[in-house]
């Protein structure tokens, strides 16, 4: 093995840690050659030891440009790096990849100036054509990636020149807020070995768990070192890693990283529990409470980040629905799009109760529908949810609603308000919430059925067949940016829960919401753009299309040795800062 | 102890937890969806006898409620099955030929699918806001339907070997119908059979319907079933934290155990009676 003289630590792997995915190649005889590494202040830690993750389901491919499952993108984040990265403690970007950036004043031309001297964990070294690369296989329709979409604006596309050998340009189509935040998540791809696949056409089948492990290379943390089926997908350190700590140590601290299949929840705080796993990730409340039980007797920490950036809410069908549909659904949709009718549903919600007995106090209400994670975004102005049902009834009653002898509501027409909330069965929090909210609306008078049905059946009744009347779901956030939320907030969109893909917005304050959602996506200066998502806000809370619940609480334990470990609302909650991890003594 | 009153004793044991179940209205301290949302998980005491469930709710009159479900349904499944099976098994054993071959085959063919998946299947089909009381019937029928063959087949070898017998052939020659036979004559041996049946695919029954109800596919929020009532101890750390959660399966187990007393007792007896069971 040849020494790489380019190193600007001292401190020197054991030969045996050298396996095929991580040999260095000699450098040029010359002396140290400059690195552009990143400095991470205020940590600190010793080299070496390993971390085991586990994982509640198995990844199925290191490939970043295919995968769309979040076990995959769990695995793919540890071995590959982006050009501008969104620090998940503070919220905001921060160079990775890229060391600095230029925005033309018109915000659509990003001049990114590349760190220099980087190096593949294969060795092979980086420059402004492997940006290149990535970015056109990213765009190419060819290839089909999911993330290709984040990439288009306006139905138009980004596109990168290269400027340099250290130097690329991006030209937006057209004006885009926070366009930075485009690029986390973006992983830079070796040219040298994804370039042939790719000109041969077969660019997304590289990279699957069978491949060797020194066929994948990449500027993250770790490098893929081994892949057991079923068992253990195993990441050694990159010693080609761009960061150091202030004193100097290169990161990442830990030797190695194991990722071991647990199969469920319960099986990963299961093993958690018994020591055989050093980390979770956002575990459910009662097995938060139950670890908490045993604390003391194990030595781990728990932490309770706060609300995150996941939200829970109720909606109904207001789809126009074809004349073949059934009766019942159809009359019922008459009191589903009474703005009355939904106001005094969200009035007569027991969210306090919903807080704590389904999530036993570790979640917070909401008051509009953005996550309470997103304290940036939210639109702090909004009162808070109080509940009431005389004020419920009132409503119903001024809205022609009224009573039966035996208690039971009747709408306007006379007929039984009776409808059913479907949920995901395999959600047992969601399904809890369902009944809590069935057992409130009785105190209206309405009779609801709790219907929990399999997620993807669930999905096909919501989105594809219509064939629904209420439904109790959730969605988690990537970003605190609202950027994303367009994909549920515009009328013409996939996630418009209530009512997908309106070719033109169905009601006045749809359109509203679209105009105002389309300008701030295109609105540069952050005072104007919330004003104008607290607008939104403000809508949406006004016509409840869909009534908010509440933010469950970000719930994560860690081995008791573990040194900087600081969960996030954004994902990773935990594993975000994998470099920055470290055992207080690494024998193990 | 003498069979008989091995039997008169699992009866009347049985009978209790029945009549407990029918008189649930009366016998409940609480309504079954009544939520006290400020005692959940309450350990047994303190007004609850067997302690609240999540959202508060009387685990006692729950337990009470869902014995009518998951015992009602496990017998009216039984019915349904039997009612197939003896219909199948005389229709297959008296008329032979063709009739024979096609309910036997295609029995074995419902035999070779996971009645689980089936069951799975059937309630993903149905729509959504069925009442407790259809999805009830609807419970009891589809497990009723998916267990005839065994039945069927056990009639269906009484009614063969009799249907040879010296006195229905004598009925046959004095011009009795198919009618008349199968009524008067074939029914009444298969009683034992179908008696026997009714004490094993019971406490099966009993159990395919807490299972459905524990994958949350029975009778749906608020009704209980003590399948979904056991569901909630699926959770880690769930039996240490509230154990007193397992009532349910501590009414269930005995009652099992009682049918297959009277089952096992009842299949001694025939064995002692006919020389080889049936």
């Amino acid at each position: 093995m040849s020494p790489n003289l380019g190193r600007t630590f001292t401190r020197v792997l054991s030969p045996s840690r050298r396996v095929a995915g991580c040999v260095l190649l000699l450098a040029s005889a010359s002396a140290a050659e400059s690195k552009d590494v990143l400095v991470v202040p205020g940590i600190t830690g010793t080299p070496g030891g390993t971390l085991v993750y586990a994982q509640r389901s198995e990844a199925k491919t290191l490939n970043p440009l295919v995968a769309s499952d979040s076990a995959s993108r769990e695995v793919i984040q540890r071995i590959q790096a982006d050009l501008i990265h969104i620090n998940r403690a503070t919220g905001e970007t921060e160079p990775a990849l890229a060391k600095s950036w230029t925005v033309s004043t018109d915000g659509l031309h990003y001049t990114l100036q590349l760190r220099e001297g980087l190096r593949f964990s294969d060795g092979q070294p980086f420059d402004a054509d492997d940006v290149l690369f990535s970015f056109q296989a990213y765009l190419d329709e060819k290839v089909h990636s999911p993330q290709r979409d984040l990439l288009v604006i306006g139905g138009k596309p980004i596109a990168a020149r290269k400027l340099g050998p250290y130097q690329v340009a991006f030209d937006l189509p057209g004006p885009y807020a926070a366009a930075e935040r485009l690029f986390d998540g973006f992983a830079i791809l070796p040219r040298h070995i994804l370039e042939k696949p790719y000109r041969d056409g077969k660019l997304a089948e590289a990279w699957s768990l069978a491949t060797p492990p020194a066929q994948v290379a990449g500027l993250g943390p770790f490098c893929f070192k081994r892949y057991v089926p079923g068992q253990e997908l195993v990441f050694e350190r990159n010693p080609n890693y761009w960061k150091s700590d202030a004193a100097g140590t290169p990161l990442p601290y830990l030797a190695e990283l194991k990722f071991v299949l647990a199969g469920g929840e319960d099986m990963q705080v299961a093993r958690f529990e018994a020591g055989e796993s050093d980390l979770i990730s956002r575990v459910g409340p009662r097995n938060f409470e139950a670890l908490e039980k045993r604390r003391e007797r194990r030595g781990y920490r728990l932490a309770d980040a706060g609300p995150g950036l996941e939200y829970s809410f109720l909606f109904f069908n207001l789809n126009d629905l074809a004349a073949s549909t059934s009766a019942d659904l159809t009359a019922r949709q008459a009191f589903f799009r009474r703005e009355a009718f939904r106001r005094a549903v969200s009035l007569a919600i027991d969210r306090d109760a919903l807080v704590r007995l389904v999530y036993l106090g570790r979640a917070a209400a909401l008051t509009s529908p953005v996550p309470r994670g997103d304290r940036l975004w939210l639109d702090s102005s909004l009162p808070s949810l109080v509940r009431s049902v005389p004020q419920a009834r009132e409503l119903l009653a001024a809205d022609k609603f009224h009573w039966a002898p035996d208690g039971s509501l009747l709408d306007p027409s006379g007929r039984k308000v009776e409808f059913s909330i479907v949920t995901s069965s395999g959600n047992p929090e969601r399904v809890q919430m369902a009944t809590l909210i069935q057992d409130d609306l009785k105190q209206l008078g309405m009779t609801v059925h709790v219907a929990p049905l399999e997620f993807r059946s669930l999905l096909a009744r919501v989105f594809d067949t219509h064939d629904y009347e209420a439904c109790v779901l959730s969605l988690a956030e990537t970003d605190f940016d609202p950027n994303p939320g367009t994909s549920v907030w515009l009328s013409d969109a996939p996630n418009h829960f209530w009512h997908p893909e309106e070719k033109v917005p169905a009601t006045p304050w749809e359109g509203e919401i679209d105009t105002l959602m389309r300008r701030q996506m295109t609105t540069l200066r952050f005072e104007e753009r919330k004003r104008l998502v607290d607008r939104v806000q403000e809508i949406a809370m006004e016509h409840l299309p869909l009534i908010p619940l509440l933010t469950p609480d970000v719930l994560v334990a860690a081995n008791g040795d573990l040194l900087n470990f600081h969960p996030a609302l954004m994902e990773h909650n935990v594993l975000w800062n994998v470099e920055e991890l470290s055992w207080k003594s690494p024998a193990r | 102890m003498t069979r008989r009153r091995r039997i008169a004793i699992a009866l009347a044991l049985l009978a209790v937890v029945h009549v407990a179940a029918l008189l649930a209205g009366f016998l409940a301290p609480y309504p079954y969806a009544e939520q006290h949302r400020d005692r959940p998980y309450a350990p047994p005491g303190n007004g609850f006898l067997l302690g609240t469930d999540a959202y508060g709710r009387d685990v006692l009159s729950r337990v009470l409620y869902g014995a009518r479900i998951s015992l009602f349904a496990g017998l009216a499944a039984t019915l349904v099955s039997l009612v197939l099976g003896l219909a199948a098994g005389i229709a297959a054993g008296y008329f032979g030929g063709w009739c024979d071959r096609l309910l036997m085959r295609g029995g074995e063919l419902m035999m070779a699918l996971p009645w689980l998946y089936l069951l799975l299947a059937v309630r993903a089909l149905l729509p959504l806001d069925i009442s407790p009381g259809a999805a009830f019937l609807l419970l009891a029928g589809i497990i009723g339907a998916a267990g005839w063959v065994r039945p069927a087949r056990l009639v269906r070898g009484v009614v063969l070997s009799a249907r040879e017998r010296a006195f229905v052939q004598a009925a046959r020659g004095f011009g009795a119908g198919h009618g008349y036979l199968i009524r008067r004559h074939l029914l009444p041996l298969t009683t034992s059979v179908v008696v026997t049946q009714a004490t094993v695919l019971a406490p099966q029954y009993i159990l395919a319907e807490v299972a459905l109800s524990f994958l949350g596919l029975g009778v749906a929020e608020p009704v209980p079933s003590w399948g979904n009532m056991l569901a909630e101890l699926r959770h880690f750390g769930a039996l240490t934290s509230h154990a007193w959660m397992l009532a349910p399966a501590l009414v269930l187990v005995p009652v099992l155990l009682m049918y297959l007393v009277i089952s096992d007792t009842l299949l001694d007896t025939l064995n002692l009676r006919q020389g080889r069971g049936a």
